[in-house]
């Protein structure tokens, strides 16, 4: 069992102003950077805030960003790296501030009021439909998502232009769209609402939530494309047009 | 609009001495996709409008940049199709096709990411500010045009098709008979990997199954979609070797026909 003295620049503040603080706390073998910032509120920071739950990258709750990237504090493993090596870790850099390591994320539980919800066919009855497992399976790897926003926090749409935020429900919830749009029993038409209400547009698929996303989730290949080529489909190919108009499909 | 009240220094986000913090060196991909697709870009232009070396005539190999070759300056073995297309300098030999492929890669889902992030920083790497002030995306012109890919995939297809036709025909020896030389395996699996490539699309995933919401009820295409979606994973992969091979093929048929090198035969 080795232990060495890990060298950390921890981001301390508040909406007035912060800086980066450096500490020197003691490294154990088999820990994770939330142990480490445990270890530092036990020590030598006894009012240092960090939102945290199960320890285990289930709930979602500790998302930050070590040396800059997006990441789990409780999946972050020392061993990734040197022992000699600087770790900074700040708040997740997308969403307002609250104290120290806590950020105020409220705009993802607005973006997910905005969502529609699910929308069975008005005259189904409960048991009525069976759903087969290729029906659904596609939806399942979506419905891993923990919630961590990470995948919001490193979306440059969001990250880097504040003003899109209006506009553009982040990743998370295009996947969320794409999900129901997906289901077989889903009656609601969404390509529309995802163009215009939810930003899909805004989207340039340089798959950074994919990235960072710790349930491995190819949110990008598996929803969002998807999702853009069915918005395609009903936006913007003339040749599907012509064919709802010829045989008076539905929109 | 200034970058400092906007992006990660906009208030009230937790204000941070730097823009970003990585300690990695994630500047190298965007370097090494600027440099590999700038090698195809000035590559392939060089050779499209070169308008010679295109065609080996005793082997019958063709090289795909000149494929299928309809000007009336091809050659007449080369030209499979007729020759119509007017003689001239800024006319590339196979100017019905290049035009479509070109399309088909630059609305392709896997290169707009690469040069999104390598030429317009948009961002360059993930959680490193991309430089500009406003950013709109997909939502306008130009950039909306990407929504037509699956129209340069329809096209692609009928390409690869040209394509294989033209790897069939290239087994020929100079006496007319069968034939089979290094240039037919270069030609060959050069075909197999720009369909690998083509089959791989994410356009080509939706329209064989990745639309419906029953799969249940289309037990064919959704077949068809797990198959496609086994080889999208390998989309990027894909886009990046037939890079290479499209540079390979056409340089082994430039060498050869020039004359700098013979083609190894096995029969014929």
């Amino acid at each position: 069992m080795s232990s060495y003295q890990g060298q950390f620049r921890v981001w301390r503040g508040d909406s007035d102003g912060g800086s980066l603080e450096d500490f020197e706390v003691e490294v154990n073998e088999g820990e994770v950077v939330l142990d480490i910032i445990h270890r530092l509120q036990a020590t030598q920071t006894p009012d240092l805030a960090v939102r945290w739950n199960c320890k285990a990258g289930k709930c979602g709750s500790c998302s930050a960003e070590v040396n800059g990237r997006p990441r789990l504090l409780c999946m972050t493993r020392m061993s990734l790296f040197e022992k000699d090596e600087v770790i900074t870790v700040t708040p997740m850099r997308s969403f307002s501030i609250v104290r120290d390591l806590v950020t105020d994320v409220s705009y993802n539980y607005e973006k997910a009021r905005e969502v529609q919800a699910f929308t069975p066919p008005g005259k189904l009855q409960p048991g009525e439909y069976r759903m087969q497992q290729e029906d659904v399976q596609r939806s399942q790897e979506f419905r891993k998502c923990i919630e961590c926003f990470l995948c919001q926090d490193t979306c440059h749409v969001v990250r880097d232009h504040e003003e899109n935020k209006l506009a553009f429900s982040g990743p998370r919830f295009l996947m969320r769209i794409a999900e129901l749009e997906m289901h077989p029993l889903d009656a609601a038409d969404r390509r529309d609402t995802a163009q215009d209400d939810h930003g899909l547009g805004y989207c340039n698929i340089t798959k950074c939530c994919t990235e960072v996303c710790p349930e491995n989730i190819k949110i990008t290949d598996n929803a969002l494309i998807p999702m853009k080529e069915r918005v395609a489909g009903r936006r913007y190919d003339p040749v599907v047009w012509l064919g709802n108009k010829l045989f008076k499909r539905g929109k | 609009m200034t970058a400092t009240d906007t992006g990660v220094h906009a208030p009230p986000r937790p204000r941070l001495p730097v823009p970003s913090l990585r300690t990695d060196r994630w500047w190298v991909p965007p370097l090494l996709t600027v440099v590999g697709l700038s090698i195809f870009v000035i590559y392939a232009t060089f050779r499209a409008f070169q308008q010679d070396y295109y065609w080996v005539g005793d082997y019958h190999y063709l090289t795909p940049f000149y494929s299928p070759c309809m000007s009336n300056g091809c050659l007449e073995g080369a030209a499979h199709f007729g020759r119509f297309l007017p003689d001239h300098p800024l006319i590339p030999y196979a100017a019905l096709s290049l035009p479509f492929l070109l399309l088909f890669r630059l609305t392709c889902y896997y290169y707009r990411k690469a040069y999104y992030r390598s030429f317009w920083l948009s961002p360059p790497a993930c959680a490193v500010p991309e430089p500009h002030t406003r950013y709109t995306g997909e939502t306008r012109l130009p950039l909306i045009l990407q929504n037509v890919h699956r129209y340069f995939f329809y096209a692609a297809v009928i390409i690869s098709v040209i394509n294989t036709y033209d790897a069939i025909l290239a087994f020929h020896s100079p006496d007319g008979g069968f034939g089979l030389g290094l240039g037919n395996i270069i030609l060959v699996t050069n075909v197999v990997l720009l369909w690998c490539y083509t089959l791989s699309c994410h356009s080509c995933r939706h329209v064989t199954g990745g639309r419906l919401k029953h799969f249940s009820k289309h037990p064919v295409r959704y077949w068809l979609w797990t198959k496609v979606s086994a080889l999208n994973t390998r989309h990027m992969e894909f886009a990046w070797i037939t890079i290479g091979t499209l540079i390979l093929t056409d340089l082994y048929v430039f060498l050869v026909a020039s004359g700098a090198i013979a083609d190894p035969r096995i029969i014929g």
